[in-house]
């Protein structure tokens, strides 16, 4: 037990919230929310619908434009930065519904998102040099690798729209993955979902904590957040209205009248 | 995929050889009527660069003009040589479809439409307004291009020379913007189009990306500009108007923009129909207007998606005519 403690004291924080804030006009989307995510840990972030928690996503992610205070990212604050900056500093989001680039082919879609990595200038791509062959063919092993961690590599040569929905998520997490993030926050990764896709997912998720990859992900299905998650934040209306441990939050009052209801907060 | 290739190599060499051979079996109108359709087929390729980022500027045929406006006065009023000018005239239309895009990707779908249109018809006015340097309504002359300046060897005023220098051009324009559309870089453009924000979230600069294709397709369509204006010896605002712009609109929503050969097969086809329908010159525009909207409702996707609507069969024949553009 305090080998456990110990551990957990020296863990850093990778993400912090300083009293975030955004209004929409006379609306308080998110109002003054403290918040820390620590290297490594796997944190859930609940609420009702409404609550703000997409709008907390856009303002980490750099899509919203925060109204008040500061968000840290390993030391540094990122406030405000646009999306692609923030991508490129390691932290990576993905979206509600597995947005994905669905024309193209699942192995095209993992290949651009390794853009990053790509490294060519405009001139070597006209010029379509053995240089930028080779970075060309290290992209797609590299596609190719992710592709087989998600266990969806014999699907590379299909259309992204046309994979099932479950294949959908996988491809949507390795193309976050390809951006070579320190963490990633999922937005609702199994939403929509039956239960063998939600548990394969859930999978999915631990695996990228194996790989010491940060997670912040927001969902409605309980059982998966807690099963899942180390900690779990509760909002209500813009306000964080509880933190902790799974079981702590889960019969924390506040939660329970907010969000759980009586009975869901028994059966858990 | 090796067998596409054949068959591509075999119908670019086919269609090499046309149009090498062609220009002496007919008459000089024709082979000017040629020398334009390739001007267009510039025109459209380089529009459908910046459609790939999903922005369907109005600003295009301007931007094609300026590269007129800036070789007439490279060209005529400080008197650089031909082939300085071109590069040069590219470079400022160019930068002038980077200068307007710069507020142009901070709009987004009808906005876009209207603020591109003002920006063309901006650019259009001060042609108009400004009459030194830009001659006003009247426009600019522009001098015949010289193969060695003060030399006199090929004559370029002659149609067929001229020809074959539009031909050239319009080679390396091509393959420049084709291995730019098949590049990682034409990947991120229409990763932009396809999913801003997953493009954005996964570190793409969709405004940067969006921002350069400007640049790159305002240059084409400049050196489009240089080609007809050095053939048209002279330049006035109205031939770069809203008509124009609607011409080039139906070109490549008849041929459609998915593939690269999609406006090329709208440009090539209409353009060719409306020189049968030449006797009917009057009725062109509603020609034109009947088959934009018979194209939106039957093939959305342009002529270019016919042969997968066709079934296997059929198919098959078509493929290998516009596997050009796979």
């Amino acid at each position: 037990m305090f080998g456990v403690w110990v551990i957990k004291e020296a863990l850093v924080a990778i993400l912090e919230l300083k009293g975030l804030g955004k209004n929409f006009g006379k609306n308080v989307a998110v109002n003054e929310i403290e918040m820390s995510v620590e290297e490594g840990e796997i944190r859930g972030l609940i609420g009702p619908n409404g609550s703000g928690k997409t709008t907390l996503f856009n303002l980490i992610s750099g899509f919203l434009k925060p109204t008040r205070g500061m968000i840290i990212w390993q030391g540094q604050e990122i406030t405000g930065l646009p999306p692609h900056v923030v991508t490129r500093l390691g932290l990576v989001r993905t979206f509600q519904l597995t947005a994905l680039f669905s024309e193209m082919t699942v192995m095209q879609n993992v290949v651009i998102s390794c853009h990053l990595h790509t490294g060519t200038t405009l001139w070597q791509q006209f010029r379509h040099s053995a240089e930028t062959r080779r970075k060309e063919r290290e992209t797609e092993e590299k596609a190719l690798n992710l592709l087989e961690s998600m266990g969806i590599a014999d699907r590379k040569d299909e259309i992204a729209a046309e994979l099932p929905h479950g294949h959908q998520a996988a491809l949507g997490i390795a193309n976050a993955l390809a951006t070579g993030p320190k963490m990633i926050l999922l937005d609702e990764p199994v939403g929509g979902m039956n239960p063998t896709e939600t548990s394969e997912t859930m999978d999915r998720i631990k695996m990228l904590r194996d790989r010491g990859i940060t997670v912040l992900l927001v969902e409605h299905d309980m059982r998966a957040v807690m099963t899942t998650c180390d900690k779990i934040t509760c909002i209500n209306f813009g306000n964080k209205i509880a933190e902790g441990a799974p079981q702590m939050v889960c019969n924390h009052r506040e939660v329970v009248e907010a969000y759980l209801g009586e009975e869901m907060a028994c059966s858990l | 995929m090796q067998k596409n290739n054949v068959n591509r190599s075999v119908w670019l060499t086919i269609l090499a050889i046309i149009m090498v051979v062609a220009p002496f079996t007919i008459s000089g109108y024709k082979v000017d009527f040629l020398t334009m359709l390739m001007v267009n087929v510039i025109l459209a390729v380089s529009f459908r660069l910046i459609t790939t980022t999903g922005g369907w500027s109005l600003a295009h045929v301007p931007m094609m003009g300026a590269g007129a406006y800036a070789t007439a006065l490279i060209s005529g009023k400080l008197g650089i040589p031909f082939w300085f000018s071109m590069p040069l005239a590219g470079l400022a239309a160019g930068l002038t479809g980077l200068a307007i895009s710069y507020p142009l990707v901070r709009t987004k779908d009808f906005s876009f439409f209207v603020a591109s249109f003002a920006a063309g018809e901006a650019i259009r006015l001060c042609w108009i307004r400004f009459k030194v340097p830009f001659g006003g309504h009247r426009g600019l002359g522009v001098p015949i291009p010289e193969l060695i300046p003060g030399v006199p060897a090929l004559d370029f005023a002659e149609a067929i020379p001229y020809y074959f220098l539009t031909l050239v051009v319009t080679i390396i324009c091509l393959s420049l913007m084709y291995r730019l559309d098949n590049s990682r870089i034409g990947d991120s453009m229409k990763a932009v189009q396809s999913q801003e924000a997953l493009a954005k979230s996964v570190g793409i600069n969709a405004d940067g990306y969006k921002m350069l294709a400007f640049f790159i397709g305002s240059f084409f369509a400049g050196i489009a500009g240089v080609l007809l204006a050095h053939r048209l010896w002279a330049i006035e605002p109205h031939q770069f108007g809203f008509t124009t712009t609607l011409y080039l609109l139906v070109w490549v929503v008849f041929g459609g923009s998915h593939t690269f050969a999609g406006p090329i097969i709208g440009v090539v086809v209409l353009t060719i129909l409306g020189e049968v329908l030449q006797p009917l010159a009057d009725w062109v525009p509603m020609v034109y207007g009947i088959i934009i909207i018979l194209t939106l409702i039957f093939l959305p996707d342009g002529l270019e998606s016919l042969p997968s609507r066709l079934g296997s069969s059929a198919g098959k024949i078509w493929k290998i005519r516009i596997s050009f553009g796979d």
